[in-house]
Order: structure tokens, then sequence, then C-alpha cells
């Protein structure tokens, strides 16, 4: 019965968002991060490689779609669409970030940060409404690519300040870093804790979950090793490390949220017909 | 109001896959996308083993999923309930293909053909430059229920103006009409039978019936 296309019910990855799409929250939510983070911390420069971190996402993302010469036609939509806002903020934010630096001024470093914030709310929300997708349309998901967003930024922020010796990574920068670190790890718990109620296919689950014991680990490595660089912020391998891993281990998320763990919705059917008419139990192929 | 549904009668469907060939020949879709398809579901252990033909299609959603995400506005539903793509508005971004809880958009980004490097004449003569790149799914045929409203013949009665997949069922067991007329076939088939729609969980209110007994409604 197979023919070139299959007859059978087994689904596997969503097949059209490659790494490319997967960039875009990459880049996008730490760029959104490193844009709060610098306006907490008043740096005047480190803004722009926020921004220049969600231009180069939105830049992998021209590169997927279809009709790129068509990209403009997002703005179209944003009564409903995600996509849209999130194009409809990103705009705005670029002008901010661009006119913070600029002028040095920290009022528009603020409305940077602000539209930041939205930015990677739009992006969390976009994700979220995927529906085919039931590790994507776990509401808890939208928490927890915000906070990894800001943890990565941070993290790039704290890497940025000590590499171009902007500035020297007081104690707070280190607090602020272990606590968004902290709160990602406790939204990843909490989004994991929601999965059974999603029907997310058992591969994803199995997956999520060795994906979930290894990431565990690390953020308990990561939150300690940030505790233990906020005691002394002058230990630059403890900053580096805990900065490294914060925004690393975000991307290795992220990525293994939009490619590894999309499983598509399965089919179901509450209800068989048997031989003679009979209604027997229904069924959901795996995939 | 008129709301145009597809009643699918398990009872029926023999797997023949006429409707996903149908389909293909009247939409011209390439290789590797099927608008329409018939899966092919066994259940059970020995020696109590079913097995289950399941036609699967856009199921042109009350609540589509796909109309929420599309950023462009390509996505839009008729007043008479059907899906709908606006080619030339689509960038391609696949965003509906992830929001959709059934599987049923595709996106193509290059021309292909069934045999090789050159179209056949049917191929030829179908092809719409303006698909590639962009979402396409099902649309219930909508030229023919367009033709409809001109000629006034009857979608689900009329085969002129009934989607290629109803007229092609040799089993009967599709049906398709609406379901807002308490005199509709499709109305009468969902009064007299049980029925469910797939992943009506999610709040999509799609527009497929699937029958499987006799019996007063669900």
């Amino acid at each position: 019965m197979s023919g070139a296309f299959p007859t059978h019910a087994a689904l596997g990855r969503q097949p059209y968002w490659d790494w490319r799409a997967a960039s875009n929250f990459m880049l996008g939510g730490s760029g959104a991060g490193v844009l709060v983070y610098a306006a907490v911390c008043g740096e005047r420069v480190l803004g722009l490689l926020g921004a220049a971190l969600i231009g180069a996402g939105l830049l992998c993302v021209w590169f997927e779609i279809g009709r790129p010469w068509r990209a403009l036609n997002a703005y179209r939509h944003s009564a409903t669409s995600w996509m849209s806002r999130e194009a409809t903020v990103a705009p705005l934010l670029f002008a901010s970030a661009l006119g913070a630096a600029w002028l040095d001024s920290p009022a528009l470093r603020w409305l940077a940060a602000a539209l930041a914030i939205a930015y990677v709310y739009c992006q969390a929300r976009m994700l979220n409404a995927g529906r085919g997708i039931p590790a994507w349309r776990n509401p808890r998901s939208v928490p927890l690519l915000v906070a990894s967003g800001l943890a990565e930024g941070a993290g790039l922020g704290v890497l940025a300040g000590g590499f171009w010796g902007l500035m020297a990574p007081p104690l707070w920068p280190m607090v602020l870093l272990t606590a968004l670190l902290s709160a990602r790890a406790l939204a990843f718990w909490s989004y994991r804790r929601a999965l059974p109620k999603m029907a997310v296919p058992g591969r994803a689950l199995r997956e999520l979950s060795r994906f979930g014991r290894v990431s565990g680990a690390v953020d308990v490595l990561a939150i300690a090793v940030a505790i233990l660089a906020t005691a002394d912020p002058r230990i630059a391998p403890l900053v580096a490390a805990s900065a490294v891993i914060a925004a690393g281990s975000g991307w290795i998320l992220k990525y293994s949220l939009v490619i590894r763990w999309s499983y598509e919705q399965p089919y179901a059917v509450p209800v068989t017909v048997a031989r003679g008419g009979q209604v027997a139990p229904g069924t959901r192929p795996e995939g | 109001m008129t709301r145009y549904v597809m009643v699918v009668d398990l009872r029926r469907c023999i797997g023949c896959q006429t409707c996903t060939a149908a389909c293909k020949v009247a939409n011209g879709t390439p290789p590797g996308v099927q608008w329409r398809r018939v899966l092919d579901l066994e259940t059970g252990s020995y020696p109590d083993v079913r097995r289950t033909f399941l036609p699967v299609s856009c199921m042109h959603c009350g609540n589509p999923p796909c109309l929420a995400a599309c950023p462009t506005g390509a996505t839009f539903k008729h007043e008479d309930g059907r899906v709908g793509i606006r080619y030339d508005l689509c960038i391609g971004c696949a965003y509906c293909a992830t929001a959709c809880p059934y599987h049923q958009r595709f996106r193509v980004t290059r021309q292909s053909f069934a045999y090789g490097s050159e179209p056949t004449p049917e191929e030829a003569y179908k092809f719409d430059s303006a698909r590639l790149g962009v979402s396409s799914k099902c649309t219930f045929c909508s030229d023919r229920i367009d033709l409809a409203r001109h000629t006034g013949r009857v979608p689900g009665v009329d085969p002129e103006v009934t989607p290629a997949c109803v007229n092609s069922c040799i089993a009967g067991a599709l049906h398709f009409g609406d379901r807002d007329d308490p005199t509709s076939n499709v109305s009468r088939l969902l009064e007299q039978n049980r029925h469910f729609r797939m992943h009506e969980e999610l709040g999509t209110d799609p527009g497929v019936y699937y029958l499987y007994a006799e019996g007063d409604r669900t």
C-alpha cells in the first residue's frame, strides 16, 4: 500500500524549520538578553552587540523562507501572528539601541531593554503557537525561552565586558547572572513537568528525559560556578566559565527544542471500526 | 450561513487511494506532496488485529491555528468555512506548517517531476510557478465550490461543484456538503451516525467528520 509518500501514520520531526530558524531563537534571545544586561549595567556600547545578534538571527530566517523578497509581507498580520509582532518590534528595537549608543542615553537604553523583553517574549509565544508540535505548545515553554534568553544575554554581557575591558565584572552583574541561571533551571524543570499533559510523542519525551539529566547537572554546575564567581568576581576563569555555560547551554537548549524535540502531533482516532461494524478502541500511533 | 464540511465513513473506506490520485490529478501537486491521502493504521495484537483506513486532508478548521500563525494574512477563511491561501502574499516561512496539528501544509521550493527531469504533459499543463516556495494545502477544490455560486448547483450533490476526491471515491466513503443546512447529505449523515473529529481537544473545530457507527451523534 505504501507509495512514494507514506500511508502509515508515523511522523517525525517537523521538516521545515532547520538550523536557520533555530539560530533566530538562539541569537535573537541572546541579543535581547544582552540589551537588557546593557541597560541594567549602564553600558553604552554593549547594546549594539545585542542588536547585531538579533539582526543576525533575522538574517538567518530570511535565508530560510521560501520567498525572501516578499519578507516585508510579514508585517501584515500583527493582529494575531506572533511572527508579525516579532517583526514589528525589531526595527523599533534597532532604532532605540542605536540611539542609546549614539547619544549615551539611559532612557533609550531602558527603552531598548523593554523592547528586547517584548522581542524575546514574541519569540517565545511564536514557538508556543506552533500547535502542531506538542513540545512547543507547552505553555511553560514561554517562561523557559524568556528566562533562557535573558540568562544567555547576561552571560554574553559578562564575557564581552571582560573581553573588551569595558567593565571589570563587579559583584552585582554576577549576582544577576546567578539569578537568571537559577530562573532558567527552574523554568526548564517546570516545562518538563508539564510535558505529560501535552501528548508529546514518546521519542521526544525520551530525548527530553536524557537531555534533562545532563542539563540538570550542567545547571547545578553553572549555578555553583556563578556563586563562586559572585564570591570573588576577580577570579576571571570562574566568571568566564559561568558566562560561557550560561550562553552555551541556552543555545543547546533552544536548538534542541526547535529541531530535536520537534516531533509532530501524532494522528489519533478515538475509536476504530472492527469487522462486522463493531466499535473497537482507538489508536494513537507514536510516530 | 454555510459551513462546508467533509464527512468520511470509516466503515466504507477500503484504502484504495483513488481519492489520493484524483486529488493529485485535479490539483497538479508535485511528487512528495499529497493534499489528501489515506493512512493505513494497524492496531491490536494477534489474533485481535484491526486495520483502519483513515483519509486525511486539511480539516478546514473553524478555528484554524494556521490562520492565527500566518504573519502575512496569506491564509484566510472563506465565509463558508473553507480555509484558503493567497499564494501571492505567502512568504514561505512554513510557520503555518508547524501550527497545523494535522500536518496538512506543504512547501516545495523547486520544481520536480514524477518521471525524471522532464515534466509529463499533464505536469507541464498543471504546473503553477506561484506555488513554488510558498505554503500549499487542500482547498476543498475551491475552484469548483466557487463555480457553484455562479451556476446555482449544489456542492456535494452535483459532481461539477464537488471536490475531486469525493467524486472519485469508489466506496461512497467521502461526502461533502453544508453542515448548516439541515437537509443536506452531510447533516443527515451526522444526524444518523456516531462520529468524531480528530484532535477536537485542541479547539480547532475541524471541518472533517469521521463516521464510525450507526446511532445518534457522538
